[in-house]
């Protein structure tokens, strides 16, 4: 089977987008341009974002109820290959979107193992993709915080007798505020990924379409001006939710009583 | 912390619901595995809407070289396949993978390269001694190398050029393994020569220091067939939808919506299925 084109070596057409846009006279215009279409409400714009944001939001979801338990878990569990899961774990992070894409489009395609669900090029098959993809960033990174919060509850939580479980669910509250870091890196690596979305989704106008596709379609189309446009709009959309995350974050911390 | 058990049971159930649903509304779209000339040329933007109006079909189009998209259609992943590279659509027909193949239209390939024409080809209209120029003079060469239909053509007419391209490439011959687009931007930013479908270059905006070198060969001519997935190898096709948007396509009213499709004033592609033999 033929890994589909248009994701190869995407890094590469990004490079060639922005070294030709610094080209372009009057980048500003540029940036203008998609701007407009966001303040005069283009509809198809608008669904692009909402597709992006719904997919990226449901995968983070999913990859938060798997990913810190399994993080907790990392952190306290004592057991034999401990070290070796950690490390496993870590360098899923570095996993290819591409390959996560592929993996899931065998699994869902036709003639893959799943293909009765009917599901490849729809927006489940890319929450799916994207999932599995940001699993283990949300896992790895909660295991980091938590060891640390666990040094000082170990004992404690020892001496009460409490539970794996007790103990897993007692980390994961008391650390809330400093997992939401997890959670927006793994939030902010979904939505920024094209590779996975592009193979499972199909990039398909008005249905599977999503911010990072439809950047890779206009770069291919040499419309690279409305290209560049798209990024900044993305990258004011994910200021824009790390912005509000960081809110709830510090009002949270100030109700709880906690540093 | 009994919070934070109820919120995971609750997000758990909610997720199981959200990814449950509609697994049973049956809505009336197919999918169409289809090329990338066709999407980046802006003609499904403009046949689609056409079509769904007439219909309420929705037709999802997920564009891939012809290669792929045969591929696709062979995995039972798209219902109706859209592509240009007739030997290759009369394999897959006989294979038994599509049930009868129809032609719909026609546009042709181009040579683009940069102005300063370092081969000496600009204003021919021979193809294959223009490759062979290229060739000698070592200039440049973007290939798709994505098993696309250009692709397939571009093998094709290096191979009538008396070229062993496979044993001839050298440095100057750079194989991109990607669409159309991909491969006129890597052009434009290394002033290479690339063939082109037309209807790509003529809605390609990033061309640079490109122009048409070579045009009006015969041999350039480029054929695209439509193809229902047999339902017999794919119990789930969607029949008798995927059918009636071929139907459409190669009915006069499919046929002028084709014709109509201009841009900057050109039409793009030739509609040709009532032309036996197409």
């Amino acid at each position: 089977m033929n890994m589909p084109a248009s994701v190869c070596i995407f890094s590469e057409e990004l490079t060639y987008a922005v070294t030709n846009a610094i080209k372009f006279r009057g980048v500003e215009i540029v940036f203008l341009s998609a701007f407009w279409m966001l303040i005069t409400g283009d509809p198809a714009l608008y669904r692009i974002i909402g597709l992006s944001l719904y997919v990226s939001l449901t995968a983070t979801l999913i990859a938060a109820l798997v990913g810190l338990p399994l993080g907790a878990l990392l952190a306290l569990k004592e057991f034999r290959g401990r070290i070796a899961a950690v490390v496993f774990v870590n360098a899923l992070m570095g996993m290819p979107p591409v390959v996560v894409g592929l993996a899931v489009f065998l699994l869902l395609s036709r003639s893959g193992p799943l293909g009765s669900l009917g599901i490849l090029f729809t927006p489940r098959a890319m929450i799916i993709a994207q999932a599995i993809l940001i699993t283990p960033i949300i896992a790895a990174l909660a295991r980091q915080t938590l060891a640390d919060l666990w040094v000082q509850y170990r004992d404690e939580l020892a001496a009460m007798n409490v539970s794996t479980a007790g103990s897993v669910a007692t980390l994961l509250w008391d650390g809330r505020f400093s997992l939401l870091t997890a959670l927006l890196a793994g939030f902010g690596r979904a939505c920024a990924e094209v590779g996975a979305v592009i193979v499972v989704g199909g990039n398909i106008d008005g249905f599977t379409r999503t911010m990072t596709t439809a950047i890779a379609l206009e770069t291919s189309k040499g419309d690279l001006p409305l290209a560049i446009g798209l990024g900044a709009v993305l990258l004011v959309i994910v200021i824009a939710i790390n912005a509000i995350a960081w809110a709830i974050r510090r009002t949270g911390e100030r109700l709880a009583g906690a540093a | 912390m009994r919070k934070l058990k109820h919120a995971f049971v609750i997000g758990a159930t909610a997720l199981a619901l959200a990814l449950s649903q509609n697994v049973v509304a049956q809505d009336k779209s197919i999918i169409v595995a289809s090329t990338t000339s066709t999407v980046d040329s802006g003609l499904f933007g403009h046949l689609l809407p056409l079509f769904k109006a007439k219909t309420g079909i929705d037709v999802r189009v997920v564009s891939q070289g012809t290669g792929q998209a045969l591929d696709t259609g062979r995995r039972g992943d798209a219902d109706v396949v859209f592509v240009h590279a007739r030997s290759q659509e009369e394999k897959f027909v006989a294979d038994g993978f599509g049930v009868k193949r129809s032609a719909v239209m026609y546009n042709d390939f181009v040579l683009i390269g940069p102005k300063s024409d370092p081969a000496k080809v600009k204003g021919s209209k021979d193809i294959t001694a223009a490759l062979v120029k290229i060739r000698n003079a070592g200039a440049p060469f973007i290939s798709r190398g994505d098993k696309s239909g250009t692709h397939a053509a571009e093998l094709n007419l290096w191979k009538i050029a008396g070229v062993d391209i496979a044993k001839d490439k050298g440095p100057w011959y750079r194989d991109i393994g990607q669409g159309m687009g991909a491969a006129l931007n890597t052009a434009s930013a290394s002033n290479a020569y690339v063939l082109a479908d037309r209807g790509t270059w003529l809605s390609f905006k990033n061309r640079g220091d490109l122009i048409i070198s070579v045009e009006g060969d015969k041999r350039l001519f480029n054929q695209y067939g439509v193809m229902l997935v047999n339902p017999a190898k794919h119990a789930h096709v969607k029949k008798d939808l995927g059918q009636s948007f071929i139907d459409w396509l190669i009915s006069p009213a499919g046929q002028k919506a084709i014709a109509d499709y201009k841009v900057g004033g050109e039409q793009l592609f030739f509609p040709n299925a009532t032309v036996p033999g197409a």
